[in-house]
């Protein structure tokens, strides 16, 4: 063994007699303060909390707003949750007119969304050669990177144009749900169809190979074994594209419609497909841009809306999470 | 071609590519019925790669290319009007890593009757309980069909795993490493069974352990590597069949001085 003095005098030096001095000019075991890595971790840790402090704030001024509102004496819960239209300008507030719209377009945007996601999805991670995947999976991502507000002009221009010339000039309105909701699906697909491919794709080879050495088709290989081990994965998919639905706001303020329906009683409007509907998101981006007076119950009536629009998204979030910890079937 | 019924499989002249690479070259093989036939060799000689050309698990690789031909008995399975969905259900196949269904015991084992139609509680249930006991597992779970296949043991899965595959009542097993990742008793129950299944089955293993083939199999298949110098300095290298005879004969008395050298454990 070499010892560092000598290491010192060897022309051609190996690394470990390099490594040993480096060792010994240290001089105790002991700890020594590494100020750099705490200023790294408290960093880290800033991070971390200020995602919680940022939901704590807005949670904070959506609620006190809203119990400004709640408190004015010009509405209570029942008929907040019960009256049949939002009319501030009347001092009628029901919320439901504006929750039914937000439904209807969720809903059209799932009819298209979860069928063509997963279908979608399937075919990449099962069908689809390496190379098409290579390039269908970026061209299906571009479509998640378009502005929103481009969806909502080729809602307004293509999809209510289309669907005037399917179902007719008097039975589509210019303004429509049907039309918004279409197109909120097609701005989702991606993003279903991404994270649903994923989850099939995260399923082991293995278990496709004991399917087909017991005989089954491919088909029966992904609908019987493929589908059930990626569910919690696809479910979760889901979930985050009806939040998505559900928060959207360019599409349905463009395409949908700029006043809110009303639910029952004489003209009632809503849960009508083809005719307009102002969802919760529509309206409050429809009213804040108008001249609107701080602290009148106008102002007031909006942050009440944002925490049902809250409230929503966070019990979907809370369902998504519920499932994919039920329905996980562990795989090795 | 062999039409006398004794032999399951004829390999006649089989190379198996992967691309443009070749994997196995020129193997002839006759494997008999109701035995087992062991494929032993050093790691890349090409053994599981012939396992899988037996039932068309090599269909699921992109690429893998079969030339020559794979009778099963007297039908080549790799001709055009051949459905490998057909091939594999009569030609069942065990992995290497046990890998049940993340199902029931009893939906695992029930699976392949479902594909083929069965219905009916009764009937799947009397499968079940046929095929786990024919795995020697109906005792340890008889009580508790219901809890998932992969709560069980690695032992277990495999033998899960073997009741899957003989539900389906299969002509040949292919067993491709069943007890590699198993325990010494848990690989002796897996070679115990082998021994009954063969009564019934057709049993085709690969293995790594010599031990192992020379203790269950009837025949035995010693595979080899050959090599090339390419241009460039590239080394190509591909399996060969190198040694086929009756286990203890090959074991005892191999003909060639490679397999004599692997046997006795020289490299590999």
């Amino acid at each position: 063994m070499s010892t560092p003095s000598e290491a010192g005098t060897m022309s051609a030096r190996s690394t470990a007699v390099d490594m040993r001095a480096r060792r010994e000019a240290r001089t105790t075991i002991f700890r020594r303060p590494r100020p750099g890595e705490t200023v790294i971790q408290l960093f880290l840790l800033f991070c971390g909390v200020l995602s919680i402090f940022t939901t704590l704030g807005i949670l904070y001024v959506l609620g006190s707003e809203a119990l400004l509102f709640f408190g004015s004496g010009l509405v209570d819960l029942g008929e907040f949750f019960t009256a049949p239209v939002w009319q501030p300008q009347a001092e009628q507030f029901g919320i439901m007119p504006l929750v039914s719209a937000t439904l209807m377009t969720t809903l059209f945007s799932m009819i298209v969304a979860i069928p063509l996601g997963l279908g979608a999805a399937i075919y990449l991670a099962e069908y689809a050669k390496p190379q098409t995947r290579a390039t269908l999976k970026p061209i299906l991502e571009i479509l998640a990177g378009i502005p929103t507000v481009v969806y909502g002009y080729f809602a307004l221009t293509f999809m209510t144009p289309l669907l005037r010339g399917i179902f007719g000039q008097n039975t589509v309105s210019i303004y429509n749900v049907a039309s918004a909701g279409l197109v909120m699906g097609i701005m989702i697909l991606p993003t279903i169809a991404s994270m649903s491919e994923d989850a099939l794709s995260a399923v082991p080879r293995s278990l496709r190979e004991a399917s087909f050495g017991l005989g089954s088709t491919k088909l029966e290989a992904i609908l019987k074994v493929v589908l059930p081990a990626g569910l919690s994965g696809i479910i979760a998919a889901f979930i985050v594209g009806i939040s998505r639905a559900v928060g959207e706001t360019m599409i349905v303020a463009l395409a949908a419609g700029a006043g809110p329906c009303k639910l029952y009683g004489e003209n009632a409007s809503c849960f009508q497909p083809f005719g307009a509907a102002e969802t919760m998101t529509g309206h409050i981006v429809r009213i804040s841009g108008g001249d609107l007076s701080y602290n009148s119950i106008d102002y007031n009536s909006l942050f009440a809306i944002g925490l049902t629009l809250f409230i929503f998204t966070l019990v979907l979030n809370l369902i998504s999470r519920w499932i994919t910890n039920r329905f996980r079937e562990v795989y090795q | 071609m062999t039409e006398n019924g004794a032999h399951a499989f004829e390999l006649q002249g089989v190379n198996i590519y992967y691309g443009s690479k070749m994997a196995v070259n020129d193997v002839n093989l006759m494997i008999p019925r109701q035995k087992i036939t062991a494929f032993i060799g050093p790691s890349g000689c090409g053994k599981s790669t012939v396992l899988r050309s037996l039932n068309r698990m090599n269909d699921l690789i992109p690429g893998a290319r079969v030339q020559g031909g794979v009778f099963f008995g007297g039908q080549d399975l790799y001709a055009e009007n051949v459905d490998p969905v057909e091939v594999r259900r009569r030609i069942g196949m065990v992995f290497q890593k046990p890998n049940p269904f993340p199902k029931s015991i009893y939906d695992n084992v029930a699976y392949g009757p479902r594909l083929l139609g069965v219905r009916g509680k009764a009937v799947l249930d009397e499968i079940v309980e046929r095929s786990l006991k024919g795995a020697f597992l109906w005792d340890e779970v008889r009580g508790d069909l219901k809890k998932s296949g992969l709560a069980l043991s690695g032992g277990q899965q495999q033998r899960l795993c073997i009741a899957r595959t003989i539900a389906v009542e299969p002509e040949v097993i292919l067993m491709d490493e069943p007890a590699s990742a198993l325990d010494p008793i848990a690989t002796q129950a897996i070679e115990e069974l082998m021994k009954v299944l063969v009564q019934q089955f057709t049993i085709v293993i690969v293995t790594h352990n010599m031990q192992q083939a020379q203790r269950v199999s009837d025949y035995t298949a010693f595979y080899s590597i050959r090599k090339k110098e390419e241009q460039g300095g590239v080394e190509n290298r591909w399996g060969i069949l190198a040694e086929y005879a009756p286990t203890e004969r090959l074991f005892t008395n191999p003909a060639s001085e490679e397999t004599e050298r692997y046997i006795r454990g020289e490299f590999g």
